[in-house]
């Protein structure tokens, strides 16, 4: 907790925020995007919008796995249950994400589907040992979570474990910030970097960033962390000197971990994959590789993902890619709450429209 | 016999032993020892009556289980409606097969818990229910109080009053989610569970104008619920929200928020801006409330709004009642 409580030190706060202030050009505009969801989550919980100058704008990125996620993708886990007797293994955000015709998973679960929450992927070899159905896990992540569904996978295979399956619905970000690089409605200037995200890919995947003239700092996930890295976009911007800076060292270093990244890889291959709102982007994805091809739920239950589009009127996409803010939805908070949510965006613990319903004022 | 069989809730033979040999023997008194069909009760004045029923599972966990937690959460209730608690009717739904050991255990910690608020328990039914998974058990108590003050008026509540919290939040449920292995954390935290009747024994009612006990859904949705019906608003500093060092830190882990983490032992105060301080300095004689604190006010907002110590402001919604830990 002392690691965390530096990180939220009420004079380092002022202090940032004062130079923030007095940084600040006013005639200029900043649009500064979170590309992570768990940035998102921690801007709104400590009220750091409301802090910062007026014409210091956050703008929320495609960083919440679960969001990110298509419709048909998450329309597979439902035809996976409806017509297989399986155990499946979730992470926690997805239980309330609604499926095309309106259901969730926690309904799913009531009419006696057997769906189980899950922290880590490692927690889904307990669920073998109860019954004989075989054990589907959902894996839906970015590069923080890529890593461990490979760890499962790794020990799965070591040990020759029978009856699990994995369904991969992973995706990569490199892909996903060329395009909002090349968007030309999407004005940002500058981008709050995933920490969790670099701990793995390391500084090299915002080159892209920098080479466009726009500002990349790897932010951590506490108020100094978010301020501190605000204040080092915005003397980017003023001088016009972009450079990738990693303001998460105490986490992140320079290359990432290429061990992790070495189990990804021996395991899954790039492949196509449909990311909500903004369509099929080449390369975008993982899937298993035709050597384990046996644990690949998809194949084993003959799975694939409809073109399905958002529930009509649900804004995700233009949420995801920063052009619009989560209130700015005409469904927001009205025909889409966290209890009854429309969209991913609204029930994940890091989705934008989350954030915004349970945090912003 | 080890375990429960479909006799023992037929209303036959093994029904009666069950009742002389369990129920009588740790809560015989002279309104239930008669076994009538109704008991007859005496009280004074308006009465407090209240229900709840208990379904945690595991029904074992860090400090309680569900027959305390039967017996004080219906009893702290009508203490914090303003009540004494006075009798408490007590159901058992058992599944066959559940191991009597446990039930004895369960039973015998109802009395500890009935004991030590000096309340009595007047009447019960016993029913077993075919098993289907794992043999488990559920109770309902029933309680009344005589009321002493009304806590539960909404006009009371002025802006300016001030919101105190009488313990540390958060223990119960990370306890109960910790024994159910749902954490895979190893934790020492222990559930708060207690005889919050303790509380106005000792400090009176004097200035308190308002008060509730934060279970499920935790401060969060205290808070929420009188917003929503006094019409008025909070804002309470989060850093004077009492709160143990391992359990902010097992919540940030895991990505809950502690007010919305259910307790057992924790009531909301709203009390006179006057006597707040005074009244903070009186609960900490209790060791049940030891780490009491005015953590805010009512305003006219019409939100409930939480303040950090560099001012950040956030709104605090009403949980939607599922504690799920998030992906990364
Ligand atoms: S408010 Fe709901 S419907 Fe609108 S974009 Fe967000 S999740 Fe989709």
């Amino acid at each position: 907790m002392e690691m965390i409580s530096r990180f939220r030190d009420k004079d380092i706060v002022k202090l940032l925020l004062e130079n923030i202030f007095k940084e600040t050009e006013t005639d200029k505009i900043y649009n500064i995007m979170e590309v992570c969801g768990t940035h998102t989550m921690s801007i709104s919980r400590f009220g750091i919008r409301g802090l910062l100058p007026k014409n210091v704008r956050l703008i929320s990125g495609p960083g919440c796995p679960v969001c990110v996620t298509s419709q048909g993708e998450i329309d597979m886990i439902f035809e996976l249950l409806k017509y297989n007797d399986v155990i499946a293994a979730v992470y926690g955000d997805l239980m309330k994400v609604p499926g095309s015709d309106g259901r969730n998973l926690l309904d799913l679960k009531a009419e006696g589907k057997d769906i189980r929450v899950v922290i880590s992927p490692l927690d889904v070899l307990k669920l073998k040992n109860e019954q004989k159905k075989g054990v589907v896990f959902i894996s839906i992540g970015f590069e923080t979570t890529n890593p461990a569904t490979a760890g499962l996978i790794e020990v799965i295979v070591n040990q020759g474990l029978d009856g699990f399956y994995i369904l991969t619905l992973n995706k990569t970000m490199p892909e996903i910030i060329d395009i909002l690089l090349e968007d030309k409605e999407l004005n940002v200037d500058g981008f709050l970097c995933p920490g969790h995200v670099s701990v793995m890919t390391g500084e090299s995947l915002y080159l892209p960033i920098i080479k466009r003239n726009k500002a990349a700092v790897i932010t951590g996930f506490e108020p100094v962390d978010i301020l501190y890295s605000i204040l080092d976009i915005i003397r980017q911007i003023n001088c016009k000197n972009f450079f990738i800076k990693n303001n998460y060292g105490r986490v992140v270093n320079s290359i990432g971990n290429e061990k992790a990244n070495g189990l990804v890889y021996k395991y899954f291959e790039p492949a196509d994959s449909i990311w909500r709102g903004v369509g099929t982007i080449k390369n975008s994805g993982l899937k298993i590789r035709e050597q384990y091809k046996y644990l690949d739920a998809s194949e084993r239950f003959g799975l694939h993902p409809s073109d399905k589009l958002e529930i009509d009127g649900c804004k995700c996409g233009e949420v995801l890619k920063g052009k619009i803010l989560p209130n700015k939805c005409n469904l927001f908070g009205l025909m889409c709450t966290p209890e009854n949510p429309v969209g991913p965006c609204m029930v994940s613990s890091e989705g934008a429209c989350a954030a915004y319903y349970k945090y912003e004022i | 016999m080890n375990s429960t069989t479909m006799m023992l809730g037929g209303g036959g033979k093994a029904t009666n032993d069950f009742i002389k040999n369990y129920i009588i023997k740790y809560f015989g008194n002279v309104y239930l020892n008669d076994l009538r069909d109704a008991s007859k009760l005496k009280t004074n004045g308006n009465i407090s009556f209240t229900t709840d029923s208990f379904v945690v599972k595991p029904e074992f966990f860090p400090g309680g289980d569900i027959g305390k937690l039967a017996v004080y959460g219906t009893c702290n209730d009508l203490a914090v409606s303003g009540a004494k608690p006075k009798y408490l009717s007590l159901s058992l739904i058992v599944s066959e097969g559940y191991s009597l050991e446990n039930l004895d255990k369960i039973l015998n910690s109802i009395k500890l818990a009935v004991d030590e608020i000096d309340v009595k328990i007047v009447c019960g039914d016993t029913k077993v229910v075919e098993r289907s998974e794992e043999p488990s058990i559920f109770i309902n108590t029933t309680g009344i109080g005589e009321l002493v003050v009304d806590l539960n008026n909404y006009n009371n509540i002025n802006i300016g009053d001030k919101v105190i919290i009488t313990s540390d939040i958060a223990r119960h449920g990370l306890a109960v989610l910790s024994e159910r292995n749902e954490l895979n954390v190893d934790t020492e935290i222990k559930s708060d569970c207690c005889n919050l009747y303790k509380i106005f024994e000792h400090v009176g009612y004097e200035g308190i104008k308002f008060a509730r006990d934060a279970t499920r859904g935790g401060v969060a949705a205290v808070l929420n619920e009188i917003k929503e019906h006094s019409n008025k608003g909070f804002l309470i500093e989060e850093d004077r929200v009492p709160v143990e060092e391992p359990v902010k830190y097992l919540c940030e882990f895991l990505g809950f928020d502690m007010l919305e983490i259910a307790n057992e032992g924790v009531a909301v105060l709203i009390c006179e801006n006057d006597k707040a301080e005074e009244m903070v300095g009186k609960l900490k004689e209790l060791e049940i409330a030891k780490n009491a604190r005015v953590v805010g006010e009512v305003t006219d907002s019409k939100k409930v709004l939480l303040k950090n110590s560099y001012g950040g402001i956030r709104v605090v919604e009403m949980p939607d009642g599922n504690l799920l830990p998030r992906i990364c």
